[in-house]
């Protein structure tokens, strides 16, 4: 399998705070990577300059063999980079078929459309013409899933899409995170939850005050291990 | 009998507000920015206008052709260079750098044009009017003007409703770096509505030198009228400006009904009382009022 | 556990107010003002001249930045006040004969009083509004003025206090006196705005700036604070406006150039701008700087505008922080003692 995402020993600030700290990893096409970690670890700060909407001061990012550290948030969205940013973020006052339908600026082509998306996650359809802000936690993370998917991505970045969200709608969540990850869309995603995460990876990532400290396939890896990480119990040098 | 006069003069001269003002809701509603230059730059499309009347022997009519996509380039570069900048800077800085550029433009025309009263021919619909009675005349030039003004602000409504652009004006207004993470060129999106806002301006600045003659500092005052029309509206609403430009021509009218010198004066004094009415203090107790008493 | 006394512990920082910098520039700034009072006797008169024009010009530009830079109220509508000042000056010396310093000083406070009326309609609103009201309330008194049928107003042709001053004073002692009145008003709303700024009144005027809603939930009163910036900053504009009687003799309501124009306002802007927003001593080196223009380069009229808008719009865009605010920043230099300094001892 070939790499999709490089990152390489990448420096970000989060105002005077040094939020990632000579992060390097890869991430091979088709594969989903998970991203865990306390509060505060640089999970969140770490998708969003992959994803183009924060500056590093140092690294660099390769997507697909091309160097995109400079690049602009709207064209590596347009390069195939679609981030689900954490917290949502709808447009409010945009309808929830207007909320999908921005996302066709990013002129990629694919199997997503407006109808497809709504096939795909069926508890939107009655609400295509809502309001978004007035959408329940379920289902505004269902239509900023399918505004990502909007874009056609070929790497899908979620920030933490289980918080504020009943176990149950999680779950649906998590059904249709299973559909794309079976339909080959590369995936990283940040998760509190290490069960569900540990469940969907190929791989584990965990972070620590900025630098992973914790990396393997889901098999080589106990969640004893992963715990122990998470906590800073015990810490091991990242790979260069 | 001159009261209806003066309100239905009131609103067709708030047709005029409302053409004018629109472009200045647009991009207050899209970016928050107030252009305190706007006026000016409605100004300049009139002397614009001018040149080529007078050069070329065409109608101001014809003249909107050049002037109009001439109009859009400028906003798209005003955006481009100076406002974008300025909106990164903080706040309170585009209002400085619009203003700066009010006082350069109204300057610059003062320089290149004299300060004389020119005007633009508005052809046969100038001065035909329809007798109703004796006494009400509605001129068939403020009928075209509100005409006008409706059509704009219905096809801002449309593009914004209807289309991509409008779309992404939206979202880009609402969250600019959400926007930008689902594809949206935020930069390019504020430049072109900048375009729209200014090249409307313009629409309503050979509007103005056809209704009345102006000078370089006409800029200054017609800004103020577009400005309260505006706010009376309510910032951000496109229809409410029509709304707002109808209510200031009505007060201007009527003020002007009472003594001749309180024309100002009267779209003044309603647009702070339209002030107090709504704030924290007004709004409550008027809500009593009106409670206690209907 | 002892019985003595225990000892708290040293803190291990002290709070400054005073640098040894502050205090040596406040004391030169003070010789300074003392120096300046001799003027009329040492300088000849067209220094004198030109240096009036200064010192309104300082007035105005530390009143909008009171407004602008330190309660984040951007008005476009303060030569409204500066109206006020020179018309209630004409009112009390031209109509009812008061000597026309007592009539300044009391238009200075008809300034401040007309100001809270008018803060109780403009205050609650928001930047753009706030800004489109203030210049509208302007107006109003413009118009008001221009409409007033009292011959000692004059109208929409203007008045002049030329009576007043020469029933009293020689050309000679006006100019001298006017200097004075000039620099003392500097000098008196210098000390005041300072005095603010170091209060309790100048940290929460810091806290609105940064955050209006955690300020007010912290208690700090944010009407009132902006309350009496905008009070003061009446008073001063007026103050200004007297002194532009005084020293030009008449004037006119409308206009771009009259008393109540928004050329003012322009001015303001530019000082500000190119001194430093939010700073104290920004406005000062603003004036000087918009003074120099003035007086040393001649430059046609037209031109002027056109500069001052050009230079502003290059200020706000390449050096937002102006001259001073720039300074500041690079070598971390506060000259006037407004703000709190942690000095940690080991």
């Amino acid at each position: 399998m070939s790499t999709l995402l490089q990152v390489e020993e990448l420096d970000v600030r989060h105002g005077l705070l040094q939020a990632v700290r000579h992060v390097s990893f890869e991430v091979a096409d088709g594969e989903t990577l998970a991203l865990v970690g306390a509060n505060g670890a640089g999970k969140s700060t770490l998708l969003r300059a992959i994803a183009g909407a924060h500056r590093p001061v140092g690294g660099r990012v390769v997507f697909d063999g091309r160097d995109i550290t400079a690049m602009p948030a709207h064209r590596r969205v347009k390069t195939g980079i679609a981030l689900v940013p954490e917290g949502r973020r709808l447009f409010p006052n945009l309808t929830v078929e207007e909320n999908l339908s921005v996302a066709r600026a990013s002129g990629r082509d694919g199997r997503w459309t407006v109808d497809e998306v709504l096939a795909a996650f069926p508890l939107l359809e009655p609400l295509r013409r809502k309001r978004a802000a007035s959408l329940s936690g379920g289902e505004q993370q269902a239509t900023a899933i399918g505004r990502a998917l909007m874009t056609n991505p070929r790497l899908l970045l979620l920030d933490e899409v289980s918080l504020g969200l009943a176990p149950v709608v999680v779950e649906g969540v998590y059904d249709s995170l299973r559909t794309l990850i079976e339909s080959g869309t590369t995936i990283v995603l940040v998760e509190q939850d290490l069960t569900r995460a540990m469940g969907v990876a190929d791989h584990v990532m965990c972070m620590l005050e900025g630098r992973v400290v914790l990396e393997g396939a889901r098999g080589g890896l106990t969640r004893e291990q992963v715990t122990d990480a998470y906590f800073g119990l015990r810490r091991r040098e990242a790979t260069a | 009998m001159s009261w209806i006069a003066d309100i239905v003069h009131g609103i067709l001269l708030g047709g005029f507000y409302a053409l004018l003002a629109s472009g200045l809701a647009l991009m207050f509603g899209v970016m928050r920015i107030i252009n305190l230059a706007h006026g000016s730059l409605a100004l300049v499309g009139a002397y614009m206008a001018l040149l080529l009347t007078e050069h070329l022997h065409i109608s101001p009519y014809l003249a909107l052709a050049p002037v109009l996509p001439g109009a859009l380039i400028v906003g798209y570069l005003l955006q481009r260079t100076m406002l974008e900048r300025s909106l990164r800077a903080g706040q309170l800085v585009p209002l400085l750098t619009t203003f700066g550029l009010l006082i350069a433009i109204a300057n610059l025309l003062q320089r290149f044009f004299s300060p004389d009263v020119h005007s633009l021919d508005a052809g046969r619909i100038g001065p035909a009017s329809w007798h109703v009675s004796n006494t009400l005349s509605i001129p068939w030039f403020d009928v075209l003007t509100l005409g006008i003004a409706v059509a704009v602000l219905g096809g801002l409504q449309l593009v914004l409703r209807r289309t991509q652009l409008g779309r992404e004006l939206r979202a880009t207004a609402e969250d600019p770096d959400t926007a930008e993470l689902v594809g949206v060129n935020a930069r390019a999106v504020y430049a072109r509505a900048t375009a729209i806002a200014v090249a409307i301006a313009a629409l309503a600045g050979v509007f103005y030198g056809m209704r009345s003659g102006f000078d370089p500092n006409a800029g200054a005052s017609e800004l103020l009228y577009a400005f309260e029309a505006v706010v009376i509206g309510g910032i951000g609403s496109l229809w409410g400006t029509l709304g707002g430009g109808i209510v200031l021509g009505i007060s201007q009218e009527v003020g002007a009904q009472i003594n001749q010198e309180y024309f100002a004066l009267g779209g003044h004094v309603v647009f702070l009382a339209v002030l107090v009415a709504r704030s924290a203090y007004g709004a409550p107790r008027i809500r009593y009022a009106l409670r206690r008493f209907a | 556990m002892t019985e003595r006394g225990l000892q708290p512990p040293s803190p291990g920082f002290r709070i400054q107010r005073w640098t040894p910098l502050s205090v040596l520039f406040t004391g030169g700034l003070s010789g300074l003002v003392v120096v300046l009072a001799f003027a009329p006797v040492l300088l000849g008169e067209n220094t004198q001249n030109n240096l009036i024009q200064l010192y309104f010009l300082v007035i105005m530009a530390m009143m909008w930045n009171a407004l602008a830079g330190y309660g984040g109220l951007v008005s476009v509508g303060q030569q409204g006040f500066i109206g006020i000042g020179a018309y209630a000056a004409v009112f009390f010396s031209v109509q009812h004969g008061l000597n026309p310093y007592v009539s300044m000083l009391f238009a200075t406070l008809i300034g401040g009083a007309v100001a809270i009326p008018v803060a109780a309609v403009v205050l609650w609103l928001r930047n753009g509004a706030f800004a489109i009201a203030t210049w509208v309330v302007a107006e109003v008194f413009a118009i008001l003025v221009s409409l007033d049928p009292n011959p000692a107003i004059g109208g929409g042709t203007g008045t002049s206090a030329l009576l007043p001053f020469t029933l009293r004073y020689t050309p000679t002692q006006r100019l001298h006196y006017t200097y004075w009145a000039a620099l003392g008003s500097v000098a008196v709303l210098l000390v005041l705005l300072f005095a603010l700024l170091r209060s309790r009144l100048g940290g929460s005027l810091q806290a609105i700036r940064d955050d209006e809603e955690a300020a007010a939930s912290v208690g700090v009163r944010v009407l009132l604070g902006k309350g009496i910036l905008f009070v003061v900053a009446g008073a001063g504009c007026a103050a200004a406006g007297t002194i532009i009687l005084a020293w030009q003799l008449s004037v006119l309501p409308l206009g771009p150039d009259s008393v109540f124009g928004i050329n003012w306002t322009a001015r303001m802007i530019f000082m500000v701008l190119v001194g430093g927003l939010g700073t104290f001593e920004g406005p000062i080196i603003g004036a000087v700087v918009l003074y120099v223009l003035q007086t040393y380069i001649s430059i046609n009229g037209v031109w002027y505008f056109v500069m001052l808008g050009g230079v502003a719009i290059g200020f706000a865009l390449l050096l937002p922080r102006g001259i001073w605010g720039t300074i500041q920043e690079r070598f971390n230099v506060r000259l006037l003692p407004v703000g709190y300094r942690l000095r940690i001892e080991d």
